[in-house]
């Protein structure tokens, strides 16, 4: 697939003008996973290997991503397809620079962000606490986060049964959770921004919300990648898509093309 | 044909060159230091709240809640007077050994905890390492602040003991802050150094108990510290009397107990250089040595 994106890039007269903003250069994302706490390793076994001296890898590797390359430009809104485990929520943690790449580099405009449903806050706070927390995490100045909490709490809508804001956030059902850690990253502006599947969060009502959210924030960014299953939001809102399978880069070109082969499979 | 080839390079440049080019910069590298301590300062807000919002849950789940803030360093305080002060007698040297034992617990349990959570400063956090950008920094630093709020709570308990065991509140218990402070200071630079450590080591929570109960037992907490000169040979004594948490233990004893003046390890000017050199030393090495690995936090 790597040839496509060459003819692509030499089809186009303007490919040297076009600016880019993201590039990443061959990457490899290898997660290391202790095994010490394996069930068939328990302590006598453990015991048993070291008094026979025989060697186990106590430390299993799992490739999550294995040598993707491509340049995202100025203005582009890129889909991000594939089935699950398949890499993408780990691309895009290290386009966002949060998980370092075992090999290869990814070279950014500015600080990506990235939007995702899973920024672990305190279970044990409250979720008015949680959006100050979270709102400070993201760099907001104490003055700005005091002026936004009440609309993000508004947006999320955790207090259309009641004053949930008040309560810990270990008393919420999942899908509040989630639109709340969504409320809070939805806040701020973006220069390239990095979208994890947000969009399935919560109910109907709240993801109308979301979209448009997402719209407006898409409008203010410079680059946008969209992570989803759902290949409707991905045909509305990107014109360029890329297909990962397995950690490896499958597909990459427009939408539709890889959409309909991504279905067709 | 080689004017070709070269006309193909040229248009599509290595993706490093078209980087640089663009002024396009490597995702999630390490700032320079300054540009780093910089930012650490502008997220002084966040590790604020973040502390108070630790110290707020960490009881959370209790009845009793942030009673157990006081709660905890009496019923420490009770347990060791009961065996070192009832039981083993060990308080033949010393005037007032409930104060001195006091003291002692209380100022090494705000190294010890800010050591043994800071061990795990990092991995307790991948999740929130792996979703938001903030200087890794701001964890460590959090962990000190949290048991800091701890450690004004014990200082509440301490004076009221010190004060019913009979010490007269004298204008030497200013120096109390002095001391307290470049402990805060040693301590932030300690766990800097441990949880850079625990990220990669992941064994090492499991022997921090061990490490810190030694560390309790070299420190002259539960014991008087002339014993180390009648007991240890010269070399062992001047090794001992140079361990930070001892220093900072006898300095916060020297500000604040009136009958124990003259059992100090080490005269009072030897003990503030230690303690500034300590602090200045593991301050800004733990410092620098966790911004070193600031690229790798996120790999757990």
């Amino acid at each position: 697939m790597a040839e496509q994106t060459q003819s692509k890039a030499n089809a186009t007269p303007a490919a040297a003008e076009r600016v880019p903003t993201i590039i990443v250069d061959d990457v490899h994302v290898i997660y290391r996973i202790h095994k010490g706490a394996a069930a068939n390793n328990g302590a006598t076994a453990a015991l048993k290997r070291i008094v026979s001296r025989t060697k186990t890898p106590n430390i299993r590797e799992v490739h999550a991503v294995k040598g993707v390359s491509f340049t995202a430009y100025q203005g582009e809104a890129i889909g991000l397809i594939g089935s699950n485990g398949s890499g993408k929520s780990t691309l895009l943690r290290t386009i966002a620079g949060l998980l370092p790449p075992a090999q290869g580099a990814v070279y950014t405009h500015g600080q990506p962000s990235l939007l995702g449903v899973n920024a672990a806050l305190l279970n044990d706070l409250s979720g008015e606490r949680n959006v100050v927390l979270g709102c400070l995490a993201m760099g907001m100045s104490p003055e700005k986060v005091k002026r936004v909490t009440p609309d993000i709490i508004e947006f999320s809508g955790i207090n259309e049964r009641g004053d949930f804001a008040s309560l810990p956030m270990r008393t919420y059902s999942s899908g509040m959770g989630a639109r709340l850690r969504f409320a809070i990253a939805a806040t701020k502006d973006h220069d390239v921004l990095l979208i994890d599947e947000a969009l399935a969060t919560g109910d109907r009502k709240f993801r109308a919300r979301s979209e448009q959210r997402v719209r407006e924030l898409r409008a203010n960014a410079g680059t946008v990648f969209l992570v989803s299953h759902a290949l409707g939001s991905i045909r509305d809102t990107c014109e360029r898509t890329i297909w990962l399978e397995g950690g490896v880069l499958k597909m990459d070109g427009p939408t539709d093309e890889v959409c309909n082969a991504y279905e067709g499979r | 044909m080689a004017d070709t080839a070269v006309a193909d390079l040229d248009s599509r440049p290595s993706p490093a060159e078209l980087a640089q080019r663009h002024g396009l910069r490597v995702a999630g590298a390490r700032p320079p230091l300054r540009e780093y301590t910089r930012q650490v300062w502008a997220y002084r807000h966040f590790i604020t709240a973040y502390s108070r919002a630790k110290v707020a849950s960490s009881f959370s789940n209790t009845q009793l809640g942030q009673l157990w803030q006081l709660l905890t360093p009496l019923t420490n305080a009770a347990v060791y007077y009961l065996i070192f002060g009832v039981i083993l007698s060990q308080d033949r040297n010393v005037d007032n050994f409930i104060a001195y034992l006091c003291t002692g617990v209380f100022v090494f349990m705000f190294t010890q905890s800010t050591v043994a959570n800071g061990t795990s400063a990092i991995t307790n956090n991948l999740g929130l390492i792996r979703a938001l950008h903030f200087p890794r920094a701001a964890l460590p630093v959090t962990v000190t602040l949290v048991q800091f709020q701890q450690l004004l709570m014990s200082m509440v308990v301490l004076a009221v003991i010190v004060l019913a065991t009979g010490e007269p509140l004298t204008l030497r218990w200013l120096l109390i802050v002095p001391t307290l402070l470049l402990q805060t200071i040693f301590n932030i630079g300690l766990t800097m150094v441990m949880a850079r450590f625990g990220a990669k080591v992941t064994d090492l929570k499991q022997v921090m108990p061990f490490v810190l109960r030694t560390w309790l037992y070299a420190s002259g907490v539960l014991y008087p510290v002339v014993l180390f000169r009648d007991h240890l040979p010269q070399w062992a004594a001047t090794l001992l009397e140079a361990n930070p948490a001892l220093i900072y233990i006898e300095l916060a004893r020297y500000s604040l107990l009136e009958s124990n003046q003259d059992n100090l390890v080490s005269p009072p000017a030897q003990l503030w250089g230690m303690a500034l050199a300590w602090a200045v030393a593991m301050g800004i090495g733990g410092f620098v040595y966790f911004w070193r690995g600031e690229k790798e936090y996120g790999r757990g």
